[in-house]
């Protein structure tokens, strides 16, 4: 057991873990911030992705004692301490980017990282960047169409041709 | 589009603040006190004796609590099957016992052998591989024809042969599709297979166990799609539980695609191993454990052969299916390729004789039962690419030969048992041409010719049918269960509303549709209304979702349940006013009486229901809460019109998806934005199947797909913007919302039309291909294309 420390969200945390834990194990079992999902075991879905020192990452190829002094920031530090959805988020609810929900944290953590190194993708910019990101109940559409809403594009004419 | 949030708005979705923010709720979520951790020990081959498990040394292992083995089940039942087939002799099918931990044999690469039970995964894990096993390999049957082979190795060495069954729908009409195809002017025929695909939803299966020695009450959490059924299977067939000690409860259920139907092994073992060892007990899946354990679904193998006279009419069709049911028969599995499957062979067309042939077949695979569609992607798959086929070879348009075939009159009783009740093909056709821009499609080819990409356009309709009832005509079927939906809904003192459904969400956000329903009928803000599911304890007894059946008929039960509700309430606001019951209405959640200015409030009305001062407690019980159970008169048959335009790339082979358009009829709309979102995703799924997901095993049943490196899922940039429509609407004719159903739709329709594109592109290439096996992968095409 090894103890690691760093900021998650903004909070100073701590705690106890083995040489093979996970971040994301970390997160969800540690720390109980259970919105950072696990959907592969190869690193495949993003499901996990969080934000570490400002760069997105799969917290599940990352190990807890490598974010030793990192600034973590899951989907639980997205929204305004009051509750008030981020740009983001509000962008996903308006255009059903989501069903299941379960790819979602990880989607809109993706996404920020886009957003934050290219303000304004294009869709063929955001197609690419999320071939990280499965999800399986959206066929992507509206996904990509919020992403587009949130970096100020017009979104109204999409699938109209 | 009414403002107030009621049926026809597209209102956001309350569900996602939820899922946004990192609070929902799956099972994986949940960590009850003091649990321990299982890891199952699954067979690395695909069939095999199992001549000794020897478990002691792993049980001295750190942190170990107890190992199961199939010793400690005796006398626990099998894993059940919901459905009985009879197949065309009479005979009932041949369902093999699935015992929740191997007796004796292995069947299938990941056939759970033995379970370890510790204080962590990783001791568990780590114990479970010092289990010493001793297991003869046994040949494998993998292939289906092979597997039906005089003197082929068994999957299940106490039956017969590997035949499930051998299904014949109509048998009766038989010898006059013989007839007519041997007479026929022309007979077009294809042999094709619908591959077998891994439905994968994000959230991969977990279960935990509880149990409360003080009452005797089991609970187990559980990613299912219908918690009812779960804990009247499990209960009543596997554990010997009744239902009043056992707690199923589905919280936040990361999408199901019918995988999360089944009932399956590792939730019988969580809820027993609970109780053997006193303690919680949580396994969840990882997503390699998923790729061998989920249902898996499809796998047909068929030749279609369809008849027509010299004009182009059907005459009549007849098709051979091979069914795989994998190494044991999963909940639903017989019914898919019979039931779901043979019934929708008309599909929109008027062909006098249908017959159709499966044979299900046992292999050593994964278990296969429905996925996204169960059956009815099946059927549309062949009768539309026969239909492309038969277009093509009579020289005919097929948009053309389609129309001179389709069902125009209603209600329409198909040879192959089903009545349709509303429809309008050529409607969604013709709205198809107008999304797709045809026309314009010849400027587009140049186009892409001049960048070296071959282009084509594919067509094609579908047909399906939703919301599988009525309960007493799917008993003569075979169905073990019924297949009702209920719903109670709860008013409130103060007016707000609480609805208890049998229905599940798993992403179809019956959180925000179902309260659009109430809202209107009320006249109340949607957000007046609430609604509970995936708890036994909190609702009534009902099937859950699937087969596009949650507003169709969870819909329709909370529509009844309200209209009690407002029978209800109108006699109390009648005694409040002191008018007679038959002058009051009810509108924007006023009272009013007719012909008079006389009102009284919804709220003025529920609260004299629960504080009954001035009440006419002689008549009527204070309270007001009524409970619904609805039993559909038919199915619903939702239908559409789907386009594909896609590029070939002649060099690599690959295709390319250019664009994708979709007419949809699915009757009434509840909420737009919704039925949208539910048929992008069923296209993305289509679109998958079409070019890149295939579950493949080798010659000795390993599983090669295995994971997401070898299981091509779609992703962002492998799919294109859809183009989607459902102004169509010929509502369905014995629901009360008038409402067919959108869930599959897109899932149904999609893939022939992808095919179909392909085909096209390289006819017009000058290519003599008249079928590619899905998926369309690069290399399949590039082979083709070599000849
Ligand atoms: S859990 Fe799938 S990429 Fe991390
Ligand atoms: S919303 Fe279900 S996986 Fe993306």
């Amino acid at each position: 057991m090894t103890q690691v420390s760093m900021t998650v969200n903004g909070e100073s945390v701590s705690g106890d873990v083995e040489d093979r834990t996970l971040l994301v194990e970390f997160l969800r079992e540690t720390l109980e911030l259970t919105g950072t999902h696990v959907g592969c075991d190869t690193s495949q879905c993003g499901a996990c992705v969080v934000h570490v020192d400002g760069k997105a990452v799969k917290s599940c190829t990352i190990f807890a004692a490598e974010a030793e002094g990192a600034e973590v920031q899951t989907i639980e530090g997205e929204a305004a301490p009051d509750g008030t959805l981020s740009t983001l988020q509000q962008a996903f609810q308006d255009n059903h980017g989501l069903q299941c929900g379960f790819c979602t944290p990880g989607m809109v953590m993706s996404a920020k990282a886009l957003l934050a190194e290219n303000p304004k993708p294009t869709e063929a910019e955001i197609r690419a960047y999320l071939s990280g990101n499965l999800c399986r109940c959206t066929g992507y559409h509206n996904i990509v169409k919020a992403i587009m809403a949130a970096s100020g594009q017009d979104v109204s004419s999409i699938a109209a041709e | 589009m009414p403002a107030d949030g009621g049926i026809g708005a597209s209102t956001k979705r309350r569900e996602d603040v939820r899922f946004l923010t990192g609070l929902g709720n799956y099972t994986d979520d949940i960590n009850i006190h003091n649990q321990a951790y299982v890891h199952f020990l699954r067979s690395d081959v695909a069939h095999g004796k199992l001549n000794r498990v020897d478990t002691r040394a792993a049980e001295k292992m750190p942190g170990v609590i107890r190992i199961f083995t199939s010793k400690d089940f005796e006398g626990v039942g099998g894993i059940p099957c919901g459905w009985q087939v009879t197949d065309r002799f009479g005979e009932p099918m041949q369902e093999p016992k699935h015992p929740v931990l191997a007796e004796g044999f292995v069947r299938h690469v990941g056939d759970p052998i033995a379970a370890v039970v510790a204080e962590t995964l990783e001791q568990a894990r780590d114990a479970a591989e010092a289990i010493e096993m001793d297991i003869s390999e046994l040949p494998a049957v993998i292939d289906m024809a092979a597997a039906l082979e005089d003197g082929a190795p068994k999957v299940h060495e106490e039956l017969s042969s590997n035949l499930c069954y051998d299904w014949g729908f109509v048998e009766e009409n038989s010898a006059a599709v013989a007839d007519a195809i041997a007479n026929a002017a022309h007979v077009t025929t294809l042999e094709l297979r619908n591959q077998r695909l891994v439905a994968n939803p994000m959230e991969a299966r977990v279960a935990i166990g509880d149990y409360n020695r003080a009452t005797d009450e089991h609970t187990l959490y559980t990613t299912s799609q219908n918690p009812h059924v779960i804990r009247l299977l499990m209960g009543a067939f596997v554990l010997g539980i009744p239902e009043h000690k056992l707690h199923v409860i589905s919280p936040d259920v990361g999408g199901g695609f019918g995988t999360k139907i089944f009932h399956y092994a590792e939730e019988a073992f969580c809820t027993f191993a609970a109780k053997a060892v006193n303690r919680p007990v949580k396994w969840a899946a990882t997503r390699s454990e998923a790729f061998m354990s989920d249902g898996q679904g499809r796998d047909h193998v068929t030749k279609i052969e369809l008849a027509l006279d010299k004009d182009g009419h059907f005459l009549a069709l007849r098709t051979d299916t091979l069914a795989n049911m994998g190494a044991y028969l999963s909940t639903f599995a017989p019914s898919v390729p019979t039931w779901l499957h043979g019934t929708l062979m008309a599909g929109n067309y008027k062909t006098p004789l249908i017959y159709v042939n499966v044979k299900a077949v046992f292999t050593n695979t994964v278990p296969v039962d429905a996925y996204r569609g169960a059956g009815r992607p099946e059927a549309s798959f062949q009768l539309e690419r026969v239909i492309d086929k038969a277009a093509r070879e009579l020289g005919m348009d097929p948009i053309e030969l389609r129309r001179k075939n389709f069902i125009t009159e209603f209600p329409y009783e198909t040879p192959v048992a089903v009545a349709y009740d509303t429809g309008d093909y050529n409607a969604t056709m013709d709205k198809l041409i107008e999304m797709a821009d045809f026309d314009g499609f010849e400027a587009r080819r140049e186009a892409s010719a001049k960048k070296g990409k071959l282009r084509g356009l594919g067509v094609n309709c579908y047909i399906e049918a939703c919301g599988i009832a009525p309960s007493n005509l799917v008993g003569q079927l075979g169905a073990r269960a019924g297949l009702y939906e209920s719903a109670t809904v709860r008013v409130n003192a103060t007016g707000s509303i609480t609805v208890m459904t049998g229905s599940h969400s798993h992403g179809q956000g019956h959180e925000t549709a179902f309260p659009q329903v109430i809202a209107s009928m009320i006249g109340i803000d949607a957000d007046q209304v609430d609604i509970v599911h995936g708890d036994t304890a909190k609702t009534p007894m009902g099937m859950g979702t699937y087969g596009s059946r949650s507003i169709a008929v969870g819909g329709s039960a909370m529509v009844r349940a309200a209209e009690k509700v407002i029978s209800k309430a109108k006699k109390i606001a009648a005694h409040l006013m002191e008018a007679s019951e038959g002058d009051i209405e009810l509108k924007d959640g006023q009272f009013t009486v007719a012909g008079t200015d006389k009102s009284v409030a919804w709220g003025d009305v529920t609260l004299a229901a629960y504080v009954p001062h001035n009440y006419p407690l002689e008549d009527l019980e204070p309270g007001l809460e009524e409970t619904a159970f609805y039993d559909p008169a038919n199915f619903t048959y939702p239908s559409g019109a789907y386009a594909c335009e896609v590029e070939v790339d002649p060099d690599t082979g690959k295709v390319e998806i250019c664009s994708f358009h979709a007419a949809d009829d699915f009757g009434n709309i509840i909420n737009p934005m919704i039925v949208d979102g539910q048929v992008h995703g069923g296209i993305g799924q289509g679109i998958g199947q079409a070019l890149l997901e295939n579950c493949v095993y080798d010659s000795d049943g390993q599983l090669l797909s295995a994971s997401f490196m070898d299981y091509a899922m779609p992703r962002a940039d492998d799919l294109p913007f859809y183009d989607v429509d459902h102004s169509c609407q010929t509502p369905c004719t014995h629901n009360p919302l008038g409402v067919k159903g959108c869930g599959e739709a897109g899932a149904i329709g999609s893939p022939p039309a992808v095919v179909n594109a392909v085909v096209d592109a390289l006819q017009r290439a000058g290519h003599d291909i008249t079928h590619i096996d899905m998926p369309l992968s690069p290399a399949r095409v590039w082979s083709a294309m070599q000849g």
